[in-house]
């Protein structure tokens, strides 16, 4: 899918920054002027420091103001501007355009499975509402709050370190083919952060997780395609996660 | 700072478009906990049943020349080859049936299509498994034509009686 960027020394004083022209083609949803969606195009002239975020920033500035996209810090860390680029989901603003192959159009669409409110859109609610339900915040003893601290040992983090890191971009949800066809499956997300509570050893509301995600649109709706850990841009291993909780749910029944 | 009250109602909190919830459908029964797990089991030993079924039926002997009713119904005379087949049959076909039902769960978006599907998956399923069952335990391996006389190609055993 990527390419290497070969360098080429066509520009003399060294620190330059090499320019090139880029095809956006992206996939429009205006629903006040179209009611279905289309392809629109614009090539445009972009460095090889810049992201598809920046390529989608100059259309918007200086190109044309109605497109629109979600983002906030645009430093991969907000989690807003997760898309489909080149059919994968990715966030725009980690994605340099010198890694792509810029000698094709680059397909910018809205994430997958989730309906799409105008452009790159997407309404999240259905997303939160299943992260809502796996109860993703402590569930501890009572008794002893907030007296001290709740300590907890190197290792016993590191059984849900890799869990914390989710920035809730909805990427891998919305690229997981069984949360297509089946808009109740709680998805890749919810379930990574129910491991990072089911595995941390201060939570005392594991059970009632498990109980959550044993439900027939749980954890038994994965397929272990990967399509979620190819798309995470924080790197967690979440089919890996998903396949932790899964034999934590049958260690408690069986 | 102003005193000001300020009433901003929390998004997200509590107040939830019912659209959004979930259709819960009674989560308390562990069915596909045990539908995952079954899946899981089946596929390996299906393996080994079918290749094995394979072998003997098409590279022991005569190969794939040999194979006739009589090998079959020689087959079947001894039990080991009967629990075998049963096996395999109950396996595979539950195994299928649960397979092909998310199939169609997956690609079917209207409810009467999916029930539509489903029963007759299930239709199918069972009609299949009873008749083998049936035929494994009750098969005549000895068939005689109108005139008394054994079928060609019947096992040897049946001649010495």
């Amino acid at each position: 899918m990527t390419t290497t960027f070969e360098p080429t020394s066509t520009t003399d004083d060294a620190g330059a920054v090499d320019s090139f022209t880029v095809t956006m083609q992206v996939r429009r949803y205006q629903p006040e002027f179209h009611e279905e969606g289309y392809w629109e195009s614009w090539t445009v002239e972009m460095h090889g420091t810049d992201r598809v975020l920046d390529a989608l920033h100059k259309i918007k500035w200086e190109l044309d103001g109605s497109l629109t996209f979600r983002r906030s810090c645009a430093h991969g860390i907000c989690g807003s501007d997760a898309m489909r680029i080149n059919g994968v989901n990715r966030l725009a603003c980690k994605v340099l355009l010198k890694d792509l192959d810029t000698s094709k159009p680059i397909t910018v669409e809205a994430i997958k499975g989730l309906p799409v409110e105008k452009d790159m859109i997407v309404d999240m609610e259905p997303f939160f509402q299943s992260y809502r339900e796996i109860m993703p915040f402590l569930i501890a003893d009572e008794s002893q709050e907030p007296t001290r601290e709740r300590l907890q040992s190197a290792e016993a983090r590191e059984a849900f370190d890799d869990t914390t890191k989710c920035i809730l971009c909805a990427a891998c949800t919305s690229s997981c083919p069984v949360f297509w066809t089946d808009g109740q499956y709680f998805g890749p997300a919810a379930i990574v952060n129910a491991h990072r509570f089911i595995f941390d050893d201060r939570d005392e509301g594991g059970d009632m997780r498990l109980e959550v995600l044993n439900d027939k649109e749980g954890v038994w709706r994965c397929r272990t395609t990967f399509n979620c850990t190819d798309a995470c841009p924080r790197g967690i291993q979440v089919t890996k996660a998903i396949a932790e909780v899964k034999q934590a749910i049958l260690a408690r029944n069986i | 700072m102003s005193s000001q009250q300020l009433n901003i109602a929390a998004p997200r909190s509590g107040d939830i478009d019912p659209k959004y919830l979930r259709q819960s459908a009674s989560s308390s029964s562990n069915r596909e906990m045990f539908k995952w797990v079954f899946m899981r089991i089946s596929g390996p030993i299906l393996l080994v049943l079918i290749f094995v079924h394979l072998f003997s039926n098409l590279m022991v002997g005569d190969g794939v020349h040999g194979l006739n009713f009589g090998l079959v119904a020689g087959k079947w005379a001894s039990p080991l080859w009967q629990i075998w087949d049963l096996t395999m049959l109950w396996l595979a076909m539950i195994h299928g049936t649960i397979g092909v039902g998310t199939i169609i769960d997956d690609y079917t978006s209207k409810d009467r299509t999916r029930v539509g599907f489903k029963v007759a998956l299930y239709l199918a399923s069972v009609a299949i498994i009873v008749l083998g069952t049936l035929v494994i335990f009750t098969f005549e391996p000895c068939m005689t034509d109108a005139a008394g006389n054994l079928m060609d190609n019947s096992p040897s055993f049946c001649f010495n009686q």
